[in-house]
């Protein structure tokens, strides 16, 4: 009796939608194409070493700061590995969408400068004339691994 | 009168009924009254005030600039303009002074427009949004908890050809407005209680979420937003106003701080398409100081000629019904398809192959491009600096984790990561061919006969605040930005 009540509502609500899909203009697609790539058939999922880890930090010169930021990187390969099924076979790479123009070029005539006040104006740090850095060469400190990181520290 | 058009306000300028301060005021008003919604940044009264006095002055002696003349705009925060914060929602710039005005905000003030203030958004217009911001979230006007009235149309809502094909531009964008109104107010009588009880609110869109709001509130006439994978479209659709996005490389980008250069463009938002054009003409063309922009000159649009609409042909692509569109989106899309065919366009159906595949791309070289525009905040010529001297490795890294937060450290990451030696080839070489596909999809669309292209603009409408932030910025932006990227992608509008 249960089945059956529920087949009956399931034929009412195929019907509501297939009433809906008929109202739509012809040249509307009623559902969904696309379909989520399966697992499969995209390369493995990425796991991010301690040496990913440190040498990104260093390049970016930005930390992930906790175990988050990893597994946030870990689902945006994920994500891009989607392109990597595609078939690219002689295709070439489109770097500016106006790669069929000249780049403008002008003359080789000093029209800007003598603004140093302006230019200067939102530097934190100065000397005289001079932007102030500390000094260079010297590798970062290395911080405890976030692999090993703990619930307990995410809440610190 | 803050809901007149720029071409009605103007008229009444012109007409000497109003003059320019008294309409400042009200914009000023407006903008204080509904501080809770979070629109500005920063209000530039003084200033605004200043302009507003000039522009009074050149309408008493009848040397108008143009149409935008003495009317209130506002920016987004990412522009910079002389002497005031330009901060992109972000503790790295929260104290940025520029010393110059972006090109396009220095032809605002040729042309006489008066600016009001700079308009919230996402951190380095990273977010589909405006929640991501130092400033925090900007709250979508519609069921906001404030009141406001419905502009019926004299006689019934248009559904025949003949209405549609013969109204004047302001006409039709009454009807538009009035139809955007409705659809608030529909979802309203669902019997959702009023957002202000609950403690919820609706969404703006990003990133452009100040300036769409600004616009739809009645604050501004005109906002200028940026647009790279949707940030001027998607708050558009949200707060129901006009976004523009025009073709990449006809508006200059010197001052526009950038996101991802070879998609970034500035973004044009009004009430009425008619006042997007105004905001076009007057934007557009060459700038020396941009070398992306093309050298063509630029022929201003006029919308007042009468479109034949038997001549003009629109594709549908099929691909972009994708998993998680509402109803009510598909119906709308629907039903403009109707009126164009009623109306006499011929409607076909056709593919764009690629577009699934179009948003991953998008990200992979959103975060590539994002991981190099980021590297010249280092705290030594501009920006945020942290007190950290052991070395200049250490005070970038202080200084970039303390000023940007997780979502822009998030993409720089990433963007590193697809650049490395091992990875290049697989993700970004890859993704730049992906975009070639993408912009043949385009291509070949309109070699075959298609002049208009009929998409939705976002899944859904505005959603709750508490159900957009159940998912993280990164989750948001991959599903959110599905119809809007594959245009920036290409460099169409």
């Amino acid at each position: 009796m249960h089945r059956l009540w529920k087949h009956n509502i399931f034929l009412e609500k195929f019907w509501f939608l297939q009433q809906n899909a008929r109202s739509l203009n012809s040249k509307i697609p009623p559902t969904p194409i696309v379909k989520p790539i399966e697992e499969n058939k995209l390369p493995p999922r990425t796991k991010i070493d301690q040496k990913t880890i440190d040498l990104l930090e260093r390049l970016s010169l930005v930390d992930f700061a906790n175990k988050k930021g990893i597994e946030r990187l870990e689902d945006a390969i994920r994500f891009a590995d989607q392109i990597r099924v595609i078939d690219t076979t002689g295709v070439e790479p489109m770097i500016s969408v106006l790669e069929d123009r000249t780049l403008y070029l002008h003359d080789d005539i000093v029209t800007d400068g003598n603004c140093r006040k302006e230019v200067m104006s939102n530097a934190a740090l100065t000397e005289e004339s001079y932007f102030v850095a500390p000094q260079g060469n010297i590798p970062l400190i290395p911080r405890d691994s976030l692999l090993t990181e703990d619930e307990n520290l995410d809440q610190k | 009168m803050l809901s007149l058009s720029v071409r009605q306000i103007s008229r009444k300028l012109q007409d000497g009924v109003i003059v320019p301060s008294d309409v400042c005021t009200a914009c000023l008003y407006q903008a204080e009254k509904l501080k809770k919604l979070n629109i500005f940044v920063r209000l530039t009264k003084e200033v605004a005030e200043h302009q507003a006095k000039e522009s009074d002055v050149r309408y008493t002696n009848g040397n108008v600039r143009s149409l935008l003349d003495g009317i209130p705009v506002a920016v987004k925060d990412n522009y910079c303009t002389r002497n005031i914060e330009t901060t992109c929602s972000s503790r790295m710039l929260e104290s940025f002074k520029p010393p110059y005005n972006a090109t396009v905000v220095q032809k605002l003030q040729d042309a006489g427009a008066v600016l009001l203030g700079k308009c919230n958004m996402d951190e380095f217009a990273m977010g589909s949004g405006t929640v991501d911001s130092i400033h925090g979230p900007t709250k979508n006007i519609w069921q906001s908890g404030e009141k406001y009235t419905l502009l019926r149309n004299v006689g019934e809502r248009a559904t025949s050809v003949e209405q549609v094909q013969g109204c004047n531009s302001t006409h039709g964008s009454k009807m538009v407005y009035q139809e955007l109104h409705h659809l608030s107010s529909h979802s309203n009588k669902e019997g959702s209680s009023s957002p202000s009880e609950e403690g919820d609110w609706f969404i703006a869109g990003g990133s452009s979420g100040g300036s769409a709001v600004a616009v739809a509130s009645g604050a501004v006439f005109a906002a200028l937003g940026s647009d790279t994978g949707g940030s001027t479209r998607n708050p558009a659709a949200y707060c129901g106003v006009v976004g523009l996005k025009p073709s990449y490389g006809l508006l200059s980008r010197h001052g526009l701080i950038p996101l991802v250069n070879s998609m970034d463009v500035p973004g044009i938002l009004t009430r009425t398409v008619d006042d997007a054009a105004t905001l076009l003409n007057i934007l557009a063309g060459h700038d020396l100081l941009d070398s992306t922009t093309v050298q063509d000159s630029f022929i201003p649009l006029d919308l007042s000629q009468d479109i034949d609409i038997s001549r003009i042909r629109i594709g549908i692509p099929k691909e972009y019904n994708c998993p998680g569109m509402s109803d009510e989106v598909m119906e709308t899309w629907s039903g403009v398809a109707d009126i164009l065919e009623r109306a006499g366009a011929e409607v076909v159906q056709v593919s764009m192959p690629h577009t699934p595949s179009s948003i991953a791309c998008y990200s992979v070289l959103n975060q590539c491009e994002v991981a190099s525009n980021m590297a010249r905040y280092d705290g030594i010529e501009f920006g945020l600096r942290t007190a950290e001297n052991r070395s200049t490795e250490e005070l970038y890294a202080s200084t970039r984790s303390q000023g940007f937060n997780e979502t822009v450290r998030g993409r720089i990451l990433a963007g590193n990561y697809f650049l490395l030696q091992r990875n290049y080839p697989h993700y970004f070489l890859q993704a730049l061919k992906v975009r070639r596909l993408i912009a043949q999809d385009f291509t070949h669309a309109w070699s075959s006969g298609i002049d208009v292209l009929l998409t939705p603009t976002t899944l859904t409408d505005a959603p709750r605040y508490s159900q957009f932030i159940s998912r993280d910025n990164r989750e948001q932006c991959a599903s959110q930005d599905y119809c809007t990227q594959p245009a920036n992608m290409a460099g169409n509008n």
